[in-house]
């Protein structure tokens, strides 16, 4: 069971938010960077099979730099969760901060992905036997949004922790 | 020649089962012997246990293990099960907890003085482990080691055996099940689960694209794949597991710390 406290607990929380705001963008970051991988490999590579998983044009730095994604992106989902679960057991979730983060996450790693590892690298394209370049540019303008929507969300709650900081 | 090659087969797949039911009779013998001394050992330790050994079994002494001299992908089957999944399952099964409990005191002693001897603190430090595990299997798909595993039998057992004790080393110095020596932060074991899971995944799509010496390329770029995703699926368990531990590590042990004077 969880500590009651009896006197106002918006305070408490309002406070606990501020003291676990970086710990909210970095679970929100991992969270979002991971679900980005996510759907990247369910729904582009084993739904719609528009992705490859090895294409002839891939470079050595590429699959590298695919492999430690891979990896970084599946242990980031696992520990973001176990990290917002952490947050609420210490009454200091902060929903809009950690959304905040996850946009930003999702949108820099979908960005990563459309610009340095599809182009430069060549790891993969986005679709193969159609004109790709119509598919770049709604690819990393959804990722600019997201990270828009992320920085937006981020600098709101960075006001109200400020208030509050000056408040006490 | 051909005959020959089968009779040694069979021969040595008689020893693996030997060997694999004595390491289940091992175990359960301990569990009966620990029972009658101390509180009941947990039941689901026998269970994983059993099904480590199982996996080992199918990897090493079924058909899927004749199939995998031929077949890249019956041999990837086999290399997930015996490099991976059984390891995962033997630790979670602490097994040097049971050896510890059934022992006398003074065995006991000997046995934990050796674990903390530099030479074993070595060969479990997280970053040996990794480099043995994931090393090795480079060592195997990209030089002429994988041919050289099919035309002689001692190679093929000894790639097992390094496959498995590889396996279960990495294992046990990423998760901390039976009692660890010298601890690892979370943070510092996260870390080196990612390299390795990166190490093993940048391998499986280099196998893809270059099959080793003797494998047609569809069995190549099929095997890749099962050996990516295969090790993603056990390298998940791993993972939850890893952060469990962390989480319940880092618990708020204080009433402050619950989030009602937070400062």
């Amino acid at each position: 069971m969880a500590i009651t406290n009896g006197n106002s607990i918006d305070h408490t929380t309002a406070k606990n938010r501020v003291v676990y705001s970086s710990f909210n963008l970095w679970s929100g970051i991992l969270f979002g960077i991971g679900f980005a991988a996510f759907i990247d490999e369910a729904v582009f590579h084993q739904i719609l099979h528009w992705h490859h998983f090895y294409d002839k044009s891939t470079t050595d730095i590429g699959l590298v730099s695919d492999g430690i994604f891979h990896a970084f992106s599946w242990f980031a989902t696992v520990g973001s969760l176990f990290m917002y679960a952490n947050l609420r057991r210490r009454k200091g979730l902060w929903p809009k901060r950690w959304i905040g983060g996850a946009f930003l996450g999702a949108g820099a790693f979908q960005l990563y992905d459309g610009l340095i590892q599809h182009k430069l690298m060549k790891l993969h394209q986005i679709r193969y036997g159609v004109d790709i370049f119509m598919y770049d540019l709604v690819w990393n303008i959804i990722a600019l949004v997201f990270m828009a929507i992320g920085i937006y969300l981020l600098m709101k709650t960075r006001k109200t922790s400020n208030k509050i900081k000056t408040e006490r | 020649m051909e005959h020959s090659g089968h009779a040694e087969q069979s021969a040595i797949m008689l020893l693996y089962m030997i060997l694999l039911l004595t390491g289940w009779v091992l175990y359960v013998t301990g569990v009966f012997i620990s029972n009658k001394k101390r509180r009941a050992w947990p039941w689901h330790r026998t269970a994983l246990w059993s099904m480590g050994i199982l996996c080992m079994a199918f990897a090493l002494t079924s058909p899927l293990a004749i199939q995998s001299h031929s077949n890249f992908v019956a041999h990837m089957v086999a290399h997930l099960l015996l490099g991976m999944l059984a390891p995962l399952l033997m630790v979670l099964s602490a097994p040097m907890t049971l050896l510890l409990r059934t022992l006398n005191v003074a065995s006991a002693r000997n046995l934990t003085r050796l674990l903390k001897s530099r030479f074993f603190l070595f060969l479990s430090h997280p970053v040996t482990a990794v480099i043995l595990n994931i090393g090795g299997l480079y060592l195997l798909y990209t030089t002429n080691l994988y041919q050289a595993m099919h035309d002689s039998q001692l190679v093929g057992v000894i790639i097992h055996a390094h496959l498995f004790l590889a396996g279960y080393l990495f294992t046990a110095a990423i998760i901390y099940i039976d009692p660890v020596p010298h601890r690892f932060s979370p943070l510092y074991r996260a870390i080196l689960l990612t390299l390795a899971l990166a190490g093993h995944g940048i391998l499986s799509k280099y196998i893809y694209a270059h099959p080793p010496a003797g494998v047609p390329r569809q069995e190549a770029e099929a095997g890749g794949m099962l050996m990516y995703y295969g090790g993603d699926a056990v390298d998940l368990m791993l993972i939850v597991i890893l952060c469990h531990q962390w989480y319940k590590a880092s618990r708020p042990r204080l009433a402050e710390e619950c989030g009602n004077q937070v400062n």
